[in-house]
């Protein structure tokens, strides 16, 4: 059953899913950074107030979070054609990934970035550090541990998401479960590639557990 | 006498919620002069704290001045603001380290935000450290520290861009009794040693009278009065002051009949046994309902609280001892 071919063939989709994983992970948190600094930043009581902004910006996230990630999907299709050139392969699922995974980490940043001790902000002001100083001094490296938990989360929520993107087009892992356990009834694929998945989803959690403790100085 | 290097001029701060207004500040005025230790004393929701952060406004005034060597903070564009900031260090109850980073680069942390190079700065943090008696644990961080090393760690940080004033917002109130002393002693070597002007906010007496040459108090928002600390402890001229200074021991309620009254001790000799000889003056014993003294440089400060006899002549006496001694006697209550 397990030939040379299905195992290279495994073998491609573990390196897709995780090419397309770490590719949209970081990604997502290009725009996602920018967008969870925005959040805590804008708010109300924030260090830079502007709270028309911050509402715009809240609902957009929210909006981009209610759509389901498959319908989001084909919803983006003429953009990632624009974009890419074609809507199957793994680049064309970093795109939808990307527009889905970006708000929601948006939303791990902003929790993590809540969490600093607001007094320690206040001390970074009184010494007369500028908002931009205390978003890269402070709030950022202060968040670090948490930040880098919630990345954990994020890749694997984005792994998940390239998993289903196998049923429009999208490679790896996702879409070899849907061809040959999904469509040809070829069970042991479907539950080799589910034992990948597994395997990959610890790597990334104890990757990202490691990194958190590895990196808070509070906890000794 | 020369300008005050803070002074506040109608200062005001009303809170406003849903459909009412609270005043936080009002009408605040006061004069902070180079190299003093100023208290500012209050319960709880007096505005003490408002006050202290509305001087570096982190706490924006809705009205008044707060002038530093002359500039009015409030109206200063930001980037001046943040200038002005670096000349006044500030230190909190939670103490407020960064806790990612080690205690030499806390210290290092405000002269990263004025570009200081980094070679510099470890010297100057080095020195720093130094100062506050914490060479030793330069390389660890604030979760391996105690309360009174962090507290140290953060005047150190508060110190380095060299400031002209120190403000301290309740700086001993999350420490011990023992640490505060170690505590307010630094900040009274700091001020001396560096002639830098501390602000010191607190809801404690006894950190006022340790360390501070003068006192405002406030209550209700507003200055109950303000004078060098002798002056407003144990001459209290408003009702406001009095309740704040008087021990509770000392509630007109609960004193016992009879003549009653406070002595008040501003330096005289420690030397002569001052109640003992009234009482033999007067031949008559006396209660002594409270005491709180202590001995300055061989001379008795603090207050007494005595239960004269009933007997008339007895008490003639008793002034006039008193006066010969330069003592003064405050009527408590009269039956």
């Amino acid at each position: 059953m397990f030939d040379a071919q299905m195992i290279a063939m495994l073998w491609e989709g573990v390196v897709d899913t995780i090419y397309m994983t770490v590719v949209s992970t970081f990604l997502s948190y290009v725009f996602g950074m920018v967008l969870g600094v925005l959040l805590v930043i804008c708010r109300r009581d924030g260090i830079w107030p502007r709270p028309v902004l911050y509402g715009v910006l809240d609902v957009v996230v929210n909006l981009t979070r209610s759509f389901p990630f498959l319908i989001l999907m084909i919803a983006v299709i003429p953009f990632t054609r624009f974009l890419v050139g074609t809507t199957i392969g793994n680049n064309a699922t970093i795109v939808p990934l990307v527009i889905a995974a970006a708000p929601f980490v948006a939303r791990l940043i902003e929790a993590s970035l809540l969490e600093v001790d607001s007094g320690v902000v206040e001390a970074a002001q009184s010494m007369g550090a500028s908002t931009w100083q205390i978003i890269a001094k402070v709030l950022l490296p202060e968040a670090l541990p948490s930040l880098l938990n919630g990345s954990a989360v994020a890749a694997i929520t984005i792994l998940g998401y390239s998993a289903m993107s196998g049923a429009v087009g999208g490679g790896g892992l996702g879409k070899l479960a849907i061809m040959y356990g999904y469509n040809r009834y070829q069970t042991d694929i479907m539950f080799a590639t589910i034992v990948l998945l597994i395997i990959i989803v610890q790597l990334f959690q104890m990757l990202g557990n490691w990194a958190t403790k590895r990196s808070d100085k509070r906890l000794f | 006498m020369a300008e005050p290097i803070i002074s506040i001029r109608g200062l005001e701060k009303k809170f406003q919620s849903k459909n009412s207004e609270v005043y936080a500040l009002k009408g605040i005025n006061l004069d902070i002069h180079q190299g003093d230790i100023f208290g500012i004393i209050g319960r709880s929701g007096a505005g003490k704290s408002t006050l202290v952060r509305c001087i570096n406004m982190l706490e924006r005034p809705t009205g008044g001045q707060v002038l530093f060597e002359g500039k009015d903070l409030c109206r200063l564009p930001e980037c001046d603001l943040r200038e002005a900031r670096r000349s006044m260090g500030m230190i909190f109850q939670q103490f407020n380290l960064l806790m990612q980073r080690t205690a030499e680069e806390n210290v290092c942390f405000p002269l990263e935000l004025t570009g200081t190079p980094r070679e510099t700065a470890r010297k100057r943090a080095a020195e720093l450290l130094e100062l506050v008696g914490l060479s030793k644990r330069a390389s660890s961080y604030p979760s391996q520290l105690s309360g009174g090393q962090k507290q140290r760690v953060a005047i150190a940080r508060a110190l380095a861009t060299n400031p002209k004033v120190l403000l301290c917002d309740e700086a001993t109130s999350a420490l011990d009794p023992s640490t505060t002393a170690s505590i307010l002693a630094l900040i009274k070597d700091i001020n001396r040693r560096l002639g830098i002007t501390a602000v010191v906010i607190t809801h404690e007496m006894s950190v006022i009278e340790k360390i501070c040459s003068h006192v405002a108090i406030i209550a209700g928002g507003k200055i109950a009065e303000t004078g060098p600390v002798e002056e407003v402890f144990y001459h209290p001229r408003t009702e406001a002051a009095r309740t704040m200074v008087m021990p509770e021991a000392l509630d007109p309620e609960r004193l016992p009949q009879g003549r009653v009254v406070r002595i008040v001790f501003t330096g005289s000799s420690s030397l002569e046994p001052v109640i003992g000889n009234m009482i033999l003056d007067c031949g008559r014993p006396l209660s002594i309902l409270y005491s709180d003294l202590r001995e300055i440089d061989g001379a008795v400060c603090g207050q007494m609280v005595l239960q004269l006899p009933d007997d008339a002549e007895a008490c003639e006496r008793i002034y006039a001892f008193a006066a010969s001694r330069g003592l003064e006697l405050e009527d408590m209550k009269h039956v």
